[in-house]
């Protein structure tokens, strides 16, 4: 199974940038983790069901009340750009067109 | 004036007007100043609101309007709970500047009962790591051997209260983070059950796992902040409903009758088939027999798929950690650093934001979840799960609690284990209780002989044997 990890498809998937070095590096320690977790193959789980959360609790409801929010003004403090006062300015998302 | 005392003692202080908070305050700041050069625990301490926040807790003392018996203590806080108008950085580049807009529910329970966050605690980058190591920022070494770790992730509130900084500090605990570094600095460190305390304002690492819960210095002050802290929140709908407490109440009964008798603790034969050094066996030998002359009962117990923990945590951990961290991209918020699309500045935003153990288990974590290995990996683990949690079931059928080693080894020095894979093995007496989602305690038990650091025993609990935990490790702590 170690063979099968495609470390820059899976920084891809994760959208990290990684150096040439790190690649490699990550590719072997992976492949090393990945063999010692292939252990659980050897457990016998045929009519075991999953656990997902150690609480069993399902459908935590809520009314449905407008509640006062936070400040734009706070949230925005933290963005990493702001246009007006009220957008907070992203990079463009498409292409920008030839002239 | 002695910090390095209980939060009861400190109260008691207060009361008689031996002490202000301002005095008290002043005095966590001056030891800070004069040893957190060498230590690190601190990332950062808002000065100014803890003096204020003294200032006012005095104010309400001399009206008699005091909010609790504990109003105008230092608490302090590790950095990834958030805490209003201070920044929360989890010890990554990505968060560095990010302010908190808000009180996590842990903190904001903690200022209704007149606690005062205290400095923002160092840890493992976004938690991650069993030594302190990975903070993107600096190293916090441990104050009874700086050439060591405090443990980690919790290595900075582990470090505060074992060098006396504040008398007590919150930390998170997602496989260990705060029991193991509670016993590589030798105070007590409680993992409550999942659900317990309220994470609504803790940066999210495995969601299904994490629970925040407090280092304290002796048993009472751990059962005064879980009874502080502890009670479903609306703001998580993964809170357990129902109020909760007694826990200090539970400490006292066991400081005070100091005997252990009618409780029957457990000891899983696989914790116990070698894999610790001999300094900590001895130290763990001699606390089993110390619990028979309190009037324990020893009985053997087995957890057989303990084996399979660290699989099934690597596994689990990381693919919530995965989806958890895909939400700091530098758009919104935290650092962003520009690409020539929108894309690139993805990419370069998290590439350069995040550590290398970061970066490491968010790849993991897409590996295992990714098209073709969900079924192989996740799932299976997700099954395993559910056999360590009936292990655990099955234990508690046999006992009250069950008694094993905390970590292999006392704590280790810088860059020992270089090794990620070496690194995730040394979890292995922390780990299946996250998965269970049981309760845990760390207690001093002793010194190694050869190194002079301290050993703890580990106390393990059923689902909401809380008070149980902390009767015993109280009645344990006296004797």
């Amino acid at each position: 199974m170690e063979s099968d990890i495609n470390i820059k498809y899976i920084a891809e998937l994760a959208r990290l940038e990684l150096s040439g070095e790190q690649t490699g590096k990550l590719q072997q320690e992976l492949e090393r983790i990945v063999g010692y977790i292939d252990e659980l193959k050897e457990v016998n789980v045929d009519g075991v069901e999953p656990t997902a959360h150690a609480a069993a609790l399902t459908n935590a409801w809520r009314e449905d009340v407008v509640k006062e929010s936070f400040p734009r003004n706070t949230m925005f403090a933290n963005a990493p750009g702001v246009i007006n006062d009220t957008l907070i300015k992203l990079p463009r998302v498409l292409p920008q067109e030839e002239a | 004036m002695n910090i390095k005392t209980t939060l009861h003692e400190l109260a008691a202080q207060l009361a008689s007007k031996e002490i202000s908070s301002a005095e008290l305050c002043r005095a966590c700041l001056a030891e800070v100043d004069q040893r957190d050069g060498e230590i690190g625990a601190f990332l950062e301490i808002n000065r100014d609101n803890v003096l204020k926040s003294a200032a006012e807790a005095d104010a309400r003392r001399a009206k008699g309007e005091t909010l609790s018996e504990f109003d105008g203590i230092p608490i302090g806080i590790k950095d990834n709970i958030c805490v209003k108008d201070e920044r929360c950085s989890c010890a990554s580049k990505i968060l560095e500047n990010l302010n908190s807009p808000y009180d996590a529910t842990a903190v904001e329970r903690l200022r209704n009962q007149g606690f005062i966050p205290f400095g923002r605690l160092n840890m493992d980058e976004f938690a991650m790591g069993s030594s302190c190591e990975n903070s993107a920022f600096q190293k916090t070494r441990n104050p009874l051997d700086t050439s060591r770790v405090p443990g980690g992730s919790s290595g900075g509130s582990a470090a505060c209260v074992a060098a006396g900084f504040t008398p007590a500090a919150l930390g998170s605990d997602t496989g260990g983070s705060i029991r193991q570094p509670a016993a590589f600095c030798g105070v007590v460190g409680m993992k409550p059950t999942y659900g317990r305390v309220s994470r609504h304002g803790l940066v999210a690492f495995a969601s299904s796992l994490d629970q925040i819960g407090p280092f304290t210095n002796d048993a009472e002050d751990a059962g005064i902040l879980l009874d502080a802290i502890s009670g479903f929140d609306k703001m998580d709908s993964t809170s357990l409903p129902g109020n909760a407490g007694g826990f200090a109440d539970a400490a006292r009964r066991g400081s005070e009758s100091g005997s252990l008798k009618g409780m029957k603790f457990g000891l899983p034969k696989e914790y116990y088939s070698g894999g610790i050094d001999a300094g900590s066996a001895k130290v763990l030998d001699s606390a089993i027999e110390r619990v028979k002359s309190l009037g324990g009962e020893i009985v053997d117990v087995s957890l057989p798929h303990t084996k399979y923990a660290i699989a099934v945590y690597y596994i689990i951990a990381t693919a919530e950690a995965s989806a958890n961290l895909a939400r700091f991209d530098g758009m919104r918020y935290g650092r962003r650093i520009e690409g020539k699309d929108l894309t690139d500045t993805y990419f370069k935003s998290r590439g350069e934001g995040f550590g290398d153990e970061v970066k490491r288990r968010i790849l993991l974590g897409t590996y295992v979840l990714s098209s073709g290995y969900y079924d192989a990996y996740y799932l299976r683990a997700q099954k395993v799960r559910t056999l360590i949690r009936q292990d655990f079931e099955n234990a508690f059928k046999q006992c009250d609690m069950m008694l094993t080693p905390a970590a292999p080894q006392v704590a280790f020095k810088f860059g020992e284990k270089s090794d990620p894979l070496q690194m995730y093995l040394s979890d292995i007496f922390t780990i299946s209780l996250n998965l269970a989602g049981t309760c845990g305690i760390a207690v001093p038990a002793g010194i190694d002989e050869a190194t002079g650091m301290p050993v703890a025993m580990q106390l393990l609990g059923p689902a909401l044997g809380e008070a149980g935990l902390l009767q015993a490790t109280a009645a344990f702590m006296r004797a």
